[in-house]
């Protein structure tokens, strides 16, 4: 019964969905604020009738209700509670309904907070944002009917699979979707500000929180899939340029590039076509993941639906949104006003620069991810496009990038001072030059490469702060004065030096365990200790052990720092019993920044022996803080008074900001 | 600067750096991708030692040594051709003999193939996509009853019953 809610609830938000897309356009087109109100209302019933229908879902894989064809072929009774919540989106129906849950929710934010936009965008965006709900809405129901019912009901489910029963895999999609569907609300504003015609300044701080909101969640959901991989595939790797990876890094390429952009719209009037185009495109680089993730179309541990018209539905969906939108974009962008020019060393120049580099970069994953499936359907020939290309053509594009990070806010709008900023670096540089000296040192001149990485590192971590050391003068004001200071400056300072800093602290992450990271593949027999990296590994036994719905060996081992014990873990062979599935159970044992990590192998014959492989990772956790550092920038920057959700137009009121410099 | 020149080195730029990423990635589109191929493909035609290749097939019954060294040797096969394969490391999860697996590397002088990364997917069948697509093609794989017998040949080593059996 109440799973025929949930279907029925899912109907609803379609008939609501479809009402909503038509009549705030029309509304707002002749101009009938009445029409124009229906938005708000159909896109909160909307989003009430969405979560409806997800709790009915939810509700069935609680209860173990098998009936429903989903939950049998995703769950199991003797799962723990948790994984079967959180399997209601480890399938693809589910996921579907998550991934429309927050759309909705989102356009439901904007119904809610937007009161202060002016009433036809607010309608244009309301009613775009429906198109996009009204498309998957079909496509749940029509394709992927999460609610089917199954006769007769089987005795027991199928389970879910296991490496997806997991705590980090509990919050990843969630996560990852709030980021991908959060810039559902960017291309809204973008396709309403076409169909207007009109853009300008305020258009840009309306569309900055909200691409803010999404670019946080993605770099946390991004952060979490990889920690996810990297302890729960046990091949101790953190990043594989894996299709599905690439689906989620590319939209976090242009949106950080669009974060960029709308800034210098907001400030300056300027790159408005540009921003507006780069919302778009986020956008579309969101479609094109879930197509890639959602289709099939790719072998990945991701690709779980494998339904052809599936990929067809999806396809047309990414097709009519992308095309339509550009189609709009090319027909109307020459009504838009551009802005002023400016010099290209000035803050919109390095603007520009950065977002000339991440679209190039997002641009050359995007052929790195698609240029297989493109040779396959053209000329049949399969190849693979591994990290080597990646690492060979990405990795080049970014340097230039984060060399010129810390230069970026040191620069004055319209034309700023090279040389100024580069003296104002000179503490950086010098601590980057003695960080390059000491990895020198160490490694007896052996690692230049790394050296310089490791450089660069510290050239971004330090020049981030430079900015806000230089605002508050603690060199001439005098300590006290300068903590005050310091306080008065907008939050929008600090998230800027945050996130730069979190990006130089990944970059010193991936550094560190790409150089100095070991990996010992040996067979070990209990008591036998072996050293890697500077720190010993004693194994001291394998013994079996119970789960709920598992079977594991449990190999325990001890970490030792020089003679003393620094450490115990426990690393496990698992066999998931209702899918005899195996799986490796990671033994992760941190100290600071760095791990041992430990993965048991076979089992040898004789005595109690395995096959173990043990890596050394450095500084490893720094690559997921320095994303927790960006996504909190990002929301330090958010608490900014003039980006606050719903402030805007009250901070204009009030007219001049606290600070007279212009914020980032 | 003028208005023009400003113009100038905004083009310029970003013509540079489109540039910059055209030759890159034409670079590493011709040194660092790799083609698949089945074993019958690299028996016919062997590839040059410094071509990277994936490697796709069944791991053949009772083809699966562990030596002392931690180095894993088996035969791939597509029950037609078969091909050995070394590999140091430790194996994924779902590596198991009759299960297909595609593993990356170069083919020695020996002709004993080289792998320094070994995949065998988490899917339900345990059959790599590629690998399947490859024997659909030539009429040894049928949806449903999963690997068949070569038309008109003998069939090769191996159990093909349990090869298509989750978690066999």
């Amino acid at each position: 019964m109440i799973v025929e809610l949930g279907h029925f609830a899912l109907v609803l938000a379609l008939a609501l969905a479809l009402v909503q897309s038509v009549l705030p356009l029309i509304g707002a087109r002749v101009g009938d604020a009445r029409l124009m109100e229906t938005g708000s209302t159909t896109a909160l019933g909307g989003f009430v009738m969405l979560a409806l229908a997800f709790a009915a879902l939810t509700h069935a894989y609680v209860v173990s209700d098998f009936s429903v064809l989903n939950v049998a072929e995703n769950s199991h009774s003797a799962k723990p509670l948790l994984y079967k919540i959180t399997g209601v989106w480890g399938n693809h129906e589910g996921s579907m309904l998550l991934w429309v849950l927050i759309l909705s929710f989102f356009g439901a934010l904007v119904a809610l907070f937007g009161r202060d936009l002016p009433a036809s965008l607010k309608a244009n965006v309301l009613s775009v944002q429906a198109w996009i709900t009204v498309a998957f809405l079909l496509f749940i129901l029509l394709t992927s009917n999460p609610f089917a019912r199954l006769d007769p009901p089987p005795f027991e489910g199928n389970d879910l699979n296991p490496i997806l029963q997991d705590i980090g895999l509990a919050i990843h999609p969630p996560m990852l979707y709030l980021g991908y569907v959060g810039f559902s609300i960017a291309f809204s504003f973008a396709v309403a500000a076409l169909i207007d015609g009109r853009i300008d300044a305020a258009w840009a701080r309306w569309v900055r929180p909200w691409t803010l909101v999404a670019w946080v969640f993605l770099t946390a959901g991004i952060a979490m899939g990889s920690y996810w991989a990297y302890y729960e595939l046990g091949w101790g790797g953190w990043w594989f340029w894996d299709p599905v990876e690439n689906a989620s890094f590319m939209p976090w390429l242009s949106g950080t590039a669009l974060l960029h952009s709308a800034l210098v719209m907001e400030k300056r009037s300027a790159l408005k076509i540009w921003t507006v185009l780069l919302a778009i495109l986020t956008f579309s680089l969101s479609l094109l993941g879930t197509f890639l993730v959602r289709s099939g179309v790719l072998t990945s541990v991701h690709a779980f639906a494998t339904d052809p018209t599936r990929g067809v539905f999806i396809l047309g969906i990414l097709c009519v949104f992308v095309g339509g939108s550009l189609a709009l974009f090319a027909l109307r962008a020459s009504s838009l006003e551009g802005g002023g020019l400016f010099a290209p060393i000035s803050r919109e120049g390095a603007l520009v620069f950065n977002n000339l580099f991440l679209t190039t970069a997002c641009a050359t994953v995007l052929i790195g991810t698609l240029y297989p499936l493109v040779l396959e359907v053209t000329t049949g020939a399969k190849i693979s496009v591994g990290p080597p290309f990646f690492n060979l053509t990405f990795g080049p594009l970014m340097l230039p990038l984060l060399f010129a990070v810390p230069f970026g806010p040191l620069l004055a709008w319209k034309r700023g001072d090279l040389l100024g900023a580069a003296q104002r670096l000179y503490f950086a540089a010098g601590a980057a030059f003695v960080a390059v000296l000491f990895v020198m040192a160490i490694t007896q001149g052996a690692a230049i490469l790394s050296a310089l990485g490791v450089g660069l590192a510290v050239w971004l971590m330090i020049g981030s702060f430079v900015d806000l050391w230089g605002r508050a003068s603690f060199a001439k004001a005098g300590f006290s004065n300068a903590l005050r200071r310091l306080a008065g400056l907008p939050r929008s300072v600090f998230g800027t030096a945050i996130a730069h800093f979190g990006l130089g602290a990944t970059l010193l992450g991936i550094v560190a365990v790409g150089a100095f990271g070991t990996e010992t593949v040996t067979t070990m027999a209990p008591g036998q200790t072996v050293h890697a990296g500077g720190w010993g590994v004693r194994f001291e036994g394998l013994a079996p052990r119970d789960g709920p719905n598992f079977t594991e060996e449990v190999g325990r081992f001890t970490i030792l720092d020089g003679t003393s014990e620094a450490g115990r873990i426990e690393s496990a062979r698992r066999l998931y019993t209702a899918r005899q599935q195996p799986t490796t159970e990671a033994g992760i044992s941190t100290h600071l920044f760095s791990q041992v990590y430990v993965a048991l192998g076979d089992a040898v014959a004789n005595g109690g022996q395995t096959v173990v492989r043990i890596w050394t990772k450095p500084l490893v956790t720094l690559i997921w803080l320095g994303c927790v550092a960006m996504a909190i920038g990002g929301l330090v920057s958010l608490s900014d008074r003039r980006l606050r959700i719903g402030a805007p137009a009250r901070a204009k009121r009030r007219g001049g900001r606290p600070i007279a410099e212009p914020a980032e | 600067m003028t208005r023009k020149q400003k113009r100038l080195a905004g083009i310029g730029g970003m013509v540079g750096v489109v540039a910059l990423a055209v030759g890159l990635v034409l670079q590493s589109l011709s040194t660092s991708i790799a083609f698949f191929n089945s074993p019958t493909d690299i028996v016919s035609n062997a590839p040059v030692p410094t071509q990277r290749i994936r490697l796709g097939g069944l791991v053949e019954q009772g083809s699966v040594e562990r030596g002392a060294d931690s180095k894993v040797r088996f035969r791939v096969t597509d029950s037609v051709e078969t091909v050995p394969v070394v590999y140091a490391g430790l194996l994924p999860d779902l590596f198991r003999e009759g299960q297909g697996i595609i593993a990356e590397g170069t083919l020695g002088p020996d002709r004993v193939f080289l792998a320094d990364t070994v995949l065998a997917k988490h899917d339900e069948t345990y059959m790599p996509k590629e690998v399947v697509d490859d024997l659909k093609k030539r009429g040894l794989w049928e949806d449903g009853n999963g690997m068949v017998a070569p038309k008109g040949g003998d069939a090769p080593a191996g159990e093909p019953v349990a090869m298509t059996g989750a978690g066999s």
